[in-house]
């Protein structure tokens, strides 16, 4: 299997911060899986992921990318052959929903036919409607359609990389529920590599082919769901772990 | 009241073709010193936003400038740059281009981080984020900043028909200097219905710009 990702011993520091937002992270990433970067705020997981679009450089350490190193390789050029979501979603608002899926393309200068087809293609991919969004304004949308479109503009120039930073953090439970769904299924359909951040245990461990627990900059133990579960490589993980079981019994005490 | 109504007619009646030079020359002046202040303006908040440590005294400058009365500046000017066009044109854009500038400034800062940085992350040049996202979102408040300038300039040049640059200001020295009541009425309201009209016209390119907002499609 291809490597898609490899950090080796990346360090990124923030002025005035008592310890290194990354600290010495190396992890090696296969084509197709489905990452997900855990911790809370403060833990390096955005930081993390923004050195791999290059929106930040690591003080020390390599990022290579199929086989690249990306600090060889011009910022612009890299960030657009990768797909990057956030949950804030950033549509720009004077924009309709076709014209935003189609920023990307036009960077990398499609032409109309293949743009207009792409975003068609999108938009059912994200279930909703082309002929009824397509010319909406972001305005015009709830939350959760607005992270669709988001994902759709990510996903537009069909990049091997996907770098999603809490999508679903501000939408609400039963949105989130089927939006977590969706992205499995569009990540399987794809073979894509996904790198998901989140700071929620149950979307983690369910999304996550692998996962990556990272606390203080320091990655604390990278595995499948089932053997973070099983065996928490620390305190940290076990902390975690046994938030998850307390709020279960906090459910069966209710029912 | 008859008779000031009457005498506004005679003076239409006699003086048509002179009121009619009078507001064009009041239009084109403020319309040049319009252009005049949004060529500067907007490029010097550009350059506030990309320079920050100079924005204190490129703003300060011209926020110093503002409080100056518009008589104030236009005397001056005089002074400075002797009568006529040239000098009314100059003396109104130094009144014009600090809300233009300052709003310049305030609309490219409210731009929030996360758009910047989400445009960047698709991987747009700092180029491309400027056009295509910092000046569009930054456009609102700007053209806000273009009718306040507006609005000042209509008004104040009135005050530069004293410098010899003509308008409909003229209209209103000579009934202040002959004490004609009609004369300052007229000059008067049709510089208020000047004012009001180039609002209305702004507020519609504003509401056509801004469709996006109150979600109609196209």
């Amino acid at each position: 299997m291809n490597t898609a990702i490899e950090f080796q011993h990346v360090t990124k520091g923030f002025k005035g911060a008592s310890y290194n937002a990354v600290n010495d992270v190396s992890l090696s990433i296969n084509e197709g899986e489905f990452i997900t970067i855990l911790g809370s705020s403060g833990s390096g997981k955005t930081t993390l992921l923004k050195m791999t679009n290059r929106l930040y450089d690591p003080d020390s350490g390599n990022i290579i990318l199929f086989g690249e190193n990306i600090r060889d390789v011009d910022k612009v050029l890299v960030r657009r052959r990768i797909g990057y979501a956030i949950q804030q979603v950033g549509l720009l608002p004077h924009m309709t929903v076709a014209q935003n899926i189609a920023i990307v393309p036009k960077l990398l200068k499609w032409d109309k036919k293949r743009i207009e087809a792409r975003a068609h293609e999108l938009l059912e991919l994200v279930g909703l409607e082309p002929k009824e969004f397509s010319s909406r304004y972001p305005a015009q949308l709830s939350g959760g359609q607005q992270q669709r479109i988001g994902l759709a503009r990510a996903l537009a120039a069909d990049p091997k990389i996907m770098l999603l930073d809490e999508p679903f953090g501000a939408i609400d439970a039963i949105n989130r529920l089927n939006l977590q769904d969706e992205l499995k299924r569009i990540h399987g359909g794809l073979k894509k590599t996904f790198l998901f951040v989140t700071h929620d245990i149950n979307e983690a461990l369910k999304l996550g082919t692998r996962v990556v627990v990272m606390n203080e900059g320091r990655v604390c133990q990278f595995d499948t769901p089932e053997n973070i579960a099983k065996n928490p490589a620390d305190d940290f993980v076990k902390s975690l772990i046994n938030s998850c079981r307390e709020q279960e019994k906090f459910w069966e005490g209710l029912t | 009241m008859g008779e000031i109504w009457s005498n506004i007619l005679l003076y239409f009646e006699n003086n048509l073709d002179a009121y009619l030079t009078m507001l064009q020359r009041h239009t084109s002046l403020s319309l040049r010193v319009l252009a005049i202040a949004i060529c500067i303006g907007m490029p010097m908040g550009i350059l506030c936003i990309l320079f920050r440590k100079q924005q204190k005294w490129i703003v300060g400058f011209f926020q110093v400038l503002r409080i100056i009365p518009s008589l104030a500046v236009l005397v001056l000017s005089i002074r400075l740059l002797g009568i006529g066009m040239g000098p009314a044109i100059t003396a109104l854009a130094f009144l014009a281009i600090p809300p233009i500038l300052m709003n310049t400034v305030a609309g490219l800062e409210e731009v929030p981080f996360f758009m910047l940085e989400t445009a960047k992350g698709m991987g747009m040049t700092e180029l491309q984020v400027w056009i295509k996202v910092r000046l569009p979102l930054a456009f609102p408040l700007i053209l806000a900043g273009v009718k306040t300038a507006t609005v000042e300039i209509v008004a104040s040049a009135t005050i530069a028909a004293l410098i010899g640059a003509g308008g409909l200001g003229q209209i209103i020295f000579q009934g202040l200097s002959v004490r004609r009541t009609e004369l300052l009425l007229i000059g008067g309201i049709s510089v208020a219905v000047l004012s009001l009209t180039a609002v209305l016209l702004l507020d519609l390119l504003d509401c056509f710009l801004q469709r996006y907002k109150r979600g109609v499609s196209t």
